[in-house]
């Protein structure tokens, strides 16, 4: 009889599966992601390294000596505990991480455009406590230039009573403003001193949003040429909120990985972070499986480092607030040894 | 149990100022360099081998020779003479070669006046 080996669903509770379910559903998630984002399969080699690590009672699992990678986080701390500088000092000092971002706990660069001088001031005082690479991020967030938040007519409103042009129209004047706040914004930050800008969880409101996100990072690599520049994507795939926008002659609706980083390279960013989506009703063998495969054409094609976003319901990591060590661990190694990342 | 930051940490983590994570990401953030490309980089500089960069016993030697700072741990690694935060930034800029934006920003906004 087939042995169960303890292991977890994409929502992080625990479940029991056999190898032969491992193994079915491992080929499952990879033949989702074909069948999705229409690219080619995991590798046998790569299949069996992940039916090895997820048939395995340890409580966790890790890559081999010397095969480490580089960890950036995105809005590092709580905020809960002490200042956003301890936050930082938190993850330099304890959780080793390799580079530190504060933020501000709106996390949209359209409200810390109201507040830069302050943001400007905790970040003067962080740079002469930090070592390792210190910078700031937030989300290009297009969905804030809006009524009732905003000055532009919103597309969803717009959207289901028929009226595409106007909808059209609308995210077109948002992705200008949007780009320039990012652009105020970071401009602010470097006379802080942030080693680098990060543009995250871009395209949440689809292509309008990427889009504003790239033209930001096109203006911001013109200005100042030694900036650490990081775009972390919302999703797997760029929504087509709008539908007809280009960047670089390029289509951003229905945009996989491979071609996000492309787009984003050419634009001028240092660093990279496809997300690739859980599926809180399979199991993380099934979606780290899924993801892989997502993000290996990215990987192999990329031209600057790739970060894979891997936590809380992206990147093969359970949909949790607390996701488990076994679970996350097996993620954490299995991006690392398949896809040859850069960091995480 | 644990938090994702921990897990990642110590299943896949460079070490950060503990070892030479910190060193690493910088090439990446700040020259675009790809992971293998930018440790043999560091190593290069440090003159030590690419697995040593992942090494907090042998790189707590290193960065205390070269002052690019270490974790704090009471005072007991880090003493009073070794610099920490933006005073080991000015030998990280050194060290690597490029430019650190703070390390910039204190040079012009300390630089004599009138």
């Amino acid at each position: 009889m087939d042995t169960a080996f303890p292991t977890r669903m994409g929502d992080g509770s625990l479940t029991r599966l056999t190898r032969a379910e491992i193994e079915a559903d491992i080929r499952e998630g990879v033949a989702a992601a074909v069948k999705r984002a229409k690219i080619e399969p995991l590798g046998e080699d790569a299949i069996d390294h992940l039916i090895d690590i997820f048939c395995s009672r340890s409580r966790f699992s890790a890559v081999d000596i010397g095969d480490e990678v580089v960890l950036s986080y995105d809005g590092c701390g709580s905020q809960d505990m002490g200042t956003r500088i301890n936050d930082l000092q938190y993850y330099e000092q304890y959780l080793c991480a390799d580079s530190v971002e504060m933020y501000h706990h709106d996390y949209s660069f359209k409200p810390v455009k109201t507040v830069i001088d302050f943001e400007q001031t905790v970040m003067r005082q962080a740079q002469f406590l930090i070592t390792a690479p210190c910078g700031y991020g937030a989300m290009p967030d297009l969905g804030r230039y809006t009524v009732p938040d905003g000055p532009i007519a919103n597309w969803s409103r717009l959207l289901p009573l028929g009226k595409i042009d106007e909808a059209r129209a609308a995210q077109e004047e948002a992705v200008e403003m949007a780009a320039d706040d990012i652009v105020f914004v970071a401009a602010g930050m470097v006379e802080a001193g942030i080693d680098f800008i990060d543009l995250d969880t871009s395209g949440a409101a689809g292509d309008a949003d990427f889009l504003a996100a790239l033209k930001a990072v096109e203006r911001i690599r013109a200005r100042f040429p030694d900036l650490g520049i990081q775009i972390g994507m919302a999703s797997e795939f760029v929504l087509g909120m709008h539908g007809e926008l280009e960047y670089d002659g390029v289509r951003l609706a229905g945009l996989w990985p491979r071609e996000q980083m492309k787009l984003a390279a050419k634009a001028g960013v240092t660093i990279f972070g496809p997300a690739i989506n859980v599926n809180t009703g399979k199991s993380v063998a099934w979606n780290v499986a899924r993801t892989l495969t997502i993000a290996k054409p990215c990987c192999d094609a990329a031209t600057v480092p790739v970060h894979l976003n891997g936590g809380m319901g992206v990147g093969g990591v359970p949909m949790h607030i607390l996701p488990p060590g076994d679970a996350t661990s097996r993620a954490s190694r299995a991006a690392v040894d398949i896809l040859h990342l850069d960091g995480l | 149990m644990y938090g994702q930051a921990i897990s990642h940490g110590v299943a896949s983590g460079m070490g950060g100022i503990r070892a030479a994570g910190d060193l690493v990401a910088r090439m990446q953030i700040t020259r675009g360099m790809r992971l293998p490309q930018a440790k043999q980089y560091v190593a290069d500089k440090l003159g030590v081998s690419v697995m040593d960069l992942s090494d907090p016993v042998v790189m707590l030697d290193v960065r205390k020779e070269r002052g690019l700072g270490a974790a704090l741990e009471s005072g007991e690694i880090t003493g009073i003479d070794e610099p920490i935060g933006l005073e080991a930034k000015f030998h990280i800029a050194e060290l690597l070669g490029v430019p650190v934006n703070s390390v910039e920003r204190f040079r012009r906004i300390t630089a004599p006046r009138g």
